[in-house]
């Protein structure tokens, strides 16, 4: 629910209930005062006809009211005793409403001339259903006007006054680590707004100079391991190179050796993976997929027939990429080198360019692959040991630069569809 | 021949010497930049082995002086960076080649002995062991005078082999030299064996006075009969 109409919520629940509760009060103190302003006027009535009463003996005899506001009846000494002065609602015939309708009463007893009488005074009533029923729609519509005043409140004023928020909530949506250069200052006089807006650069500021200095640091870190590995690699081969050592010690520093030649791989993918993340292949030139494929394919050659993998080319179109042309090379070289690899004996591996895809295919594990995973770095297949995990993850990063789009089916053949835009 | 090695890192400076030193190189080592420049200043080398990152200074700083003192010594940059733009700063200063640490020592060698021949012999650009004579600019064999048909994998095989007689050179080195830097990735470099099978073959079958050994499967090592 959006920030503006849950205050909206909020508004209405409230002003309903205020409203309900101001009404309830209203009516009462006002329905109060009407009888209270009633019943002095019918008072001063009965006074006046009272003191008429003394002078003018015509007016006793008036038992009904007919046309008249009072009555008057005579009466003996203990009922009129028992009179006291009394207001009382009741309802009398209206010839204007034709209908009952409610009138105020008051009944009292005088003395004249030693004779009683009874006297009663009666004025029109407010109709209360009518008066609920009038207070009822006003109040609603008060209702609805202060509700339309609230929502139109809300969207204009409030959205002004939370735009600052909106501009950084769209900041934060569209940064992304490590490709957001600068993050925008919100122009606001909002103290609340400045202190979000220094939080979250502070915040966003502090994540990039964490994920700069990582990136850095796996850059310095695979640097600093070049020397010692030439060491350890060089003197190696200089041992094996004595020609001293006899089949078990030399076959012992043979693996020694091959396992330095792993570490070192692993070390230059995992510079060549920072450097492509730290977009360090800046030069870019139309470099045509389909000469370096055959290139690779050739270079594979002796490796393939020596696996009996036989490779099939097809070019069914031009593939060109505006790209580094030495990333080119580790990219084809890495999905071929793959498919080589993760192969059966006299396996295929089948690679196809059109226009805009080029498709490698190979048969393989007869299993689907993770597609989830396949691409994550050290993502290793069970078994698999001269391999560093790092061939798909370095594809990856490099249709990410250039905006490829790398997909994997499998349909009995694991394959790889990569679209060039 | 006498060498000069660049190289701030005192033990991978020694391995590399004695390396050499088998090739009867002299060889003398400079471990910054002050020394660098004082050796090179000072003295005629044929070959510098040039190291870029160095205490006291930058090794393209030192090509520079080689080129403002009117040197002749070939230079091969040793460097833990394998970035193009370096490889082509240094090449267009006037160095020789590039290597890219670490490396292996029968590469050393052979890049080595390549900058060598070429600036010895007046462009033309042999090797020569027994019987069995390189010619590098042509891509011939020839055994007895005789030319014997190779494919270029074989010659750049022989040839690899050739500039680093009677060392032992690693499968992984002589497969990363001629099939290229993308084979590496390779998960099992027996697939070089095929084409070493065929060198043999045709080494032994035009009676060439030298013989490629295996070396209990690590790699192999040409020695003169």
């Amino acid at each position: 629910m959006k920030l503006l109409n849950r205050s909206l919520v909020y508004f209405s629940i409230a002003l309903f209930l205020i409203m309900t509760v101001w009404a309830v009060i209203f009516y009462v103190n006002m329905l109060d005062e009407v009888y209270d302003s009633l019943d002095d006027g019918i008072s001063n009535e009965e006074l006046l006809i009272i003191q008429r009463a003394q002078k003018d003996t015509t007016i006793l005899n008036h038992a009904t009211f007919n046309e008249r506001n009072y009555s008057i009846k005579e009466i003996d000494l203990q009922t009129a005793m028992k009179i006291k002065d009394v207001y009382k609602d009741t309802m009398m015939y209206m010839i204007f409403e034709e209908q009952m309708e409610p009138v105020r009463m008051l009944s009292t007893a005088f003395e004249r001339e030693g004779k009683f009488y009874e006297l009663k005074v009666i004025s029109s009533m407010v109709e209360e259903d009518d008066l609920i029923e009038n207070l009822f729609w006003s109040l609603v519509g008060l209702y609805i006007i202060l509700v339309t005043s609230i929502i139109l409140i809300n969207n204009i004023l409030l959205k002004k006054i939370w735009h600052p928020f909106y501009q950084i909530l769209n900041q934060l949506k569209t940064y992304r680590l490590g490709k957001t250069k600068e993050i925008e200052t919100i122009e606001t006089n909002v103290s609340e707004f400045k202190e979000l807006d220094m939080a979250v650069k502070e915040l966003l500021n502090h994540t990039d100079e964490t994920f700069n200095s990582q990136k850095q640091f796996i850059e310095n870190a695979s640097h600093e391991l070049q020397t010692p590995l030439a060491i350890a690699i060089n003197k190696i081969e200089l041992l094996l190179d004595k020609n001293d050592l006899n089949e078990e010690q030399s076959v012992s520093i043979g693996q020694s050796l091959a396992l330095l030649q792993r570490l070192t791989n692993l070390n230059k993918t995992l510079l060549l993976l920072s450097k492509i993340e730290n977009k360090q292949f800046i030069e870019k030139e139309k470099v045509s997929l389909n000469e370096i494929t055959q290139q690779i394919i050739n270079d594979f050659q002796d490796f393939s027939e020596f696996k009996e993998i036989e490779i099939n080319f097809t070019e069914n179109g031009v593939l060109e990429a505006e790209m580094n042309p030495y990333l080119a090379t580790i990219f084809i070289s890495n999905f071929i080198k793959n498919a080589i690899v993760h192969n059966i004996p006299n396996g295929k591996v089948t690679v196809n360019i059109s226009n805009s895809v080029l498709t490698i295919s190979n048969t393989g594990k007869p299993e689907e692959l993770d597609k989830e995973k396949i691409f994550n770095r050290f993502h290793k297949e069970h078994g698999e040991q001269n391999n560093t995990g790092l061939g798909l993850s370095i594809v990856k990063s490099i249709a990410n630069l250039y905006n490829f789009k790398v997909d994997y089916t499998f349909d009995g053949q694991h394959c790889f569809k990569i679209e060039v835009k | 021949m006498k060498i000069l090695v660049v190289e701030d890192e005192k033990e991978l400076a020694d391995v590399i010497v004695q390396s050499l030193e088998k090739e009867q190189f002299v060889l003398e080592t400079a471990h910054n930049f002050n020394d660098a420049l004082d050796k090179i200043i000072d003295y005629e080398y044929d070959c510098i082995l040039l190291d870029i990152m160095l205490p006291g200074g930058n090794g393209i700083d030192l090509l520079k002086e080689l080129k403002n003192q009117n040197k002749t010594s070939n230079v091969i940059i040793i460097s833990a960076n394998n970035s193009l733009d370096e490889k082509l700063k240094g090449l267009d200063l006037g160095a020789d080649d590039y290597l890219t640490k670490p490396f292996h020592i029968a590469e050393l060698n052979a890049r080595i002995r390549s900058v060598l021949r070429r600036k010895s012999f007046n462009g033309e650009n042999f090797i020569e062991l027994a019987n069995v004579k390189l010619d590098i600019n042509n891509h011939a064999i020839l055994v007895d005078k005789n030319e014997i048909p190779v494919n270029r994998k074989e010659f750049d095989i022989l040839t690899y082999f050739m500039s680093n007689t009677n060392r032992m050179v690693s499968k992984n080195a002589l497969a990363e030299h001629v099939w290229g830097d993308n084979i590496d990735q390779a998960d099992d470099f027996d697939f070089i064996y095929s084409q070493i099978k065929n060198i043999r073959k045709k080494l032994k079958d035009n009676n060439a006075q030298i013989e490629i050994q295996s070396v209990y499967g690590i790699g192999y090592r040409l020695t003169e009969l």
